[in-house]
């Protein structure tokens, strides 16, 4: 490659083919490992058989069909579910992340670091610690009962609310993170302008802050939708067989009942819908934005 | 957004001609501090916390029979008893081993895609910053049933290996966001002038740019780390027979979680912030 003579050109190749370098082992794991896989699940949702007699492939769409009478019921679920943890998410955070952004002064970046401190914590066990704060003879409930707020036979452990409490816990700071980062860019000459033009608080809110902030809004609201929608983890500690969502069907399907095919048409589904809806957002977004 | 612009900006204007120099004076709007927001994001700051506050404080806990639901009187002997469950250390022996060579693998090769990503312009350059973000926006419990299915068509028994596969796999994208974001002011001039002081590719990369980028490296490699030691759902659709800490957890929360697993995620959470804490009080020292 050094060759002296033609020195110049090999110089110039090196440099044009020095990205390509640097993306392949990264770019050659996720082909092997995820797109691959990707295809190959759709392939083996397509398949007939057992685990028993083996797996052919018959082209069998009808599986794709079966699964969507099967468990349109907890499909349905599940977006529901994951629109009500984006909202709540997105109610909870908002004045959150305003106030950090807009006045949280030199404690900037303290508060911060107490949005991320969950994460410091392992997922199954801060699910397990509010299986805890909300059990039938916690703390919490018990007290309430004691002073008759609440009658007694009063649960919420094993209800859609626990469920999409538990959510809106985990997922929080993927929404107040985002959210903060776009009104923390917020160029404050804007507000006062605003201000000295008369236009009262709410009206600059409306008419300046919000619109700014939507990038935020965005992808807070893509962070926390798509690992809501697959979650079955809250589902499985919180909920009851009535607050089963689309994640633990999956878990069923390809853990414990060996349906592969099943179990992968339904991935599939999944991930297809969510895929358009991320397509949809990154079209008004640009990707740059999300991907940082 | 041009056209709201443009309506401040005329009537900014009509201010002008009718003679009104400067804001009138008004409310003195920046000082006038409320005390809701304040209090609300105490709040929820509190709501963020509490799970982790009883986590930590029923690692204390003395209790007798199985569950640790009930406050029932100090201890440490949750902590001089950590190792007291065989199964659970490996369980996080495993877990530590996998997220320290996926932290390593997954760092090196997000890394260098990041480093293309923002210091090439190259065709497909947009199309690999999409990919990259693909694994992201995939649910969890897609990446571990398509690298399920994977296994199953060639029937690859189900491991350590697997689970590790699994893990690089996930954090890689979450790697080059991460180093992304911390290189994007980077000063291309300082490597063009190292090459013309004469410094080898070689030595300008390990001089001048790999300084100038190893806190996004660091703060990759601990984001890598955290995703790896907490992960179950990947993990539990590859992980065969073996288990990882999380696994362990998860499986124990049915007959009740002894003390032990708060013990160790009161170690983990401590170690953990006290690790962001010094990373954050280093790069604050460089700058």
């Amino acid at each position: 490659m050094g060759v002296a003579v033609s020195r110049p050109r090999s110089a110039g190749r090196r440099r044009r083919l020095a990205p390509y370098f640097l993306l392949l082992p990264g770019l050659a794991w996720l082909f092997v490992f995820y797109a691959w896989p990707t295809i190959q699940m759709l392939f083996i949702s397509l398949q007939e058989g057992s685990l028993e007699t083996g797996y052919r492939l018959t082209w069998h769409w009808q599986t794709y069909v079966d699964v969507f009478s099967k468990f349109d019921t907890q499909l349905v679920r599940s977006v529901e579910y994951g629109l009500l943890v984006t909202l709540g998410c997105l109610v909870l955070s908002y004045p959150l992340a305003y106030f950090i952004a807009v006045r949280g002064g030199r404690w900037k970046s303290a508060l911060l670091f107490m949005i991320i401190l969950p994460f410091f914590v392992s997922f199954i066990i801060r699910t397990l610690s509010w299986k805890f704060i909300l059990a039938d003879q916690g703390f919490v409930l018990a007290t309430l009962k004691g002073i008759g707020l609440l009658p007694e036979d009063f649960r919420l452990l094993a209800t859609p609310v626990a469920v999409v409490s538990g959510l809106v816990y985990n997922f929080l700071p993927f929404m107040a993170l985002p959210l903060y980062a776009s009104l923390e860019k917020l160029d404050k000459g804007l507000l006062e302008a605003a201000g000295d033009l008369y236009s009262n608080r709410l009206v600059a809110f409306a008419k300046v802050t919000l619109p700014l902030s939507l990038p935020g809004v965005f992808a807070g609201s893509l962070l926390t939708f798509i690992p809501s929608v697959g979650d079955f983890i809250n589902a499985q500690l919180l909920g009851s067989t009535n607050t089963t969502m689309i994640g633990n069907v999956i878990q069923r399907e390809m853990l414990i009942n060996n349906d592969y095919p099943e179990g992968a048409a339904i991935s599939f589904v999944l991930m297809a819908a969510i895929l358009i809806g991320v397509a949809a957002y990154a079209k008004v977004l640009g990707t740059e934005e999300l991907t940082g | 957004m041009s056209q709201e612009a443009s309506g401040p900006a005329t009537a900014a204007v009509a201010d002008r001609a009718l003679g009104i120099e400067g804001p009138a004076p008004r409310p003195a709007r920046g000082r006038r501090k409320g005390w809701i927001l304040p209090a609300y994001t105490a709040l929820v700051i509190a709501y963020l916390v509490l799970p982790i506050a009883v986590m930590i404080l029923f690692g204390f806990n003395d209790l007798k029979g199985r569950f640790n639901f009930t406050w029932q009187g100090f201890t440490l002997r949750h902590y001089r008893e950590l190792f007291r469950f065989r199964e659970l250390t490996t369980a996080l022996e495993n877990s530590l081993v996998v997220a320290a060579v996926t932290t390593l693998i997954a760092t090196a090769l997000g890394t260098l895609i990041a480093l293309a990503l923002t210091r090439h312009r190259f065709r497909g350059r947009g199309s690999t910053n999409l990919f990259i973000f693909l694994p992201m926006a995939t649910p969890e419990v897609v990446l571990g049933a398509s690298l399920l299915s994977l296994f199953v068509t060639f029937g690859t028994a189900r491991g350590l290996g697997t689970v590790l596969i699994a893990h690089i796999m996930f954090t890689i994208s979450f790697v080059v966001v991460t180093v992304k974001a911390r290189t994007h002011g980077f000063n291309v001039e300082w490597e063009e002038a190292a090459k013309d002081l004469g410094a080898t590719p070689w030595v300008t990369f390990w001089r001048v740019t790999f300084p100038l980028i190893l806190p996004g490296i660091l703060a990759a490699a601990s984001l890598a780390f955290a995703l790896s030691v907490d992960d179950y759902v990947v993990t539990a659709f590859n992980s065969g027979q073996t288990l990882t800490f999380p696994l362990w957890v998860f499986g124990a929360s049915r007959f009740g979680v002894p003390p032990q697993v708060n013990v160790m995620g009161t170690i983990i959470f401590l170690a953990g912030v006290l690790l962001a804490l010094g990373t954050v009080a280093l790069q604050r020292r460089r700058s």
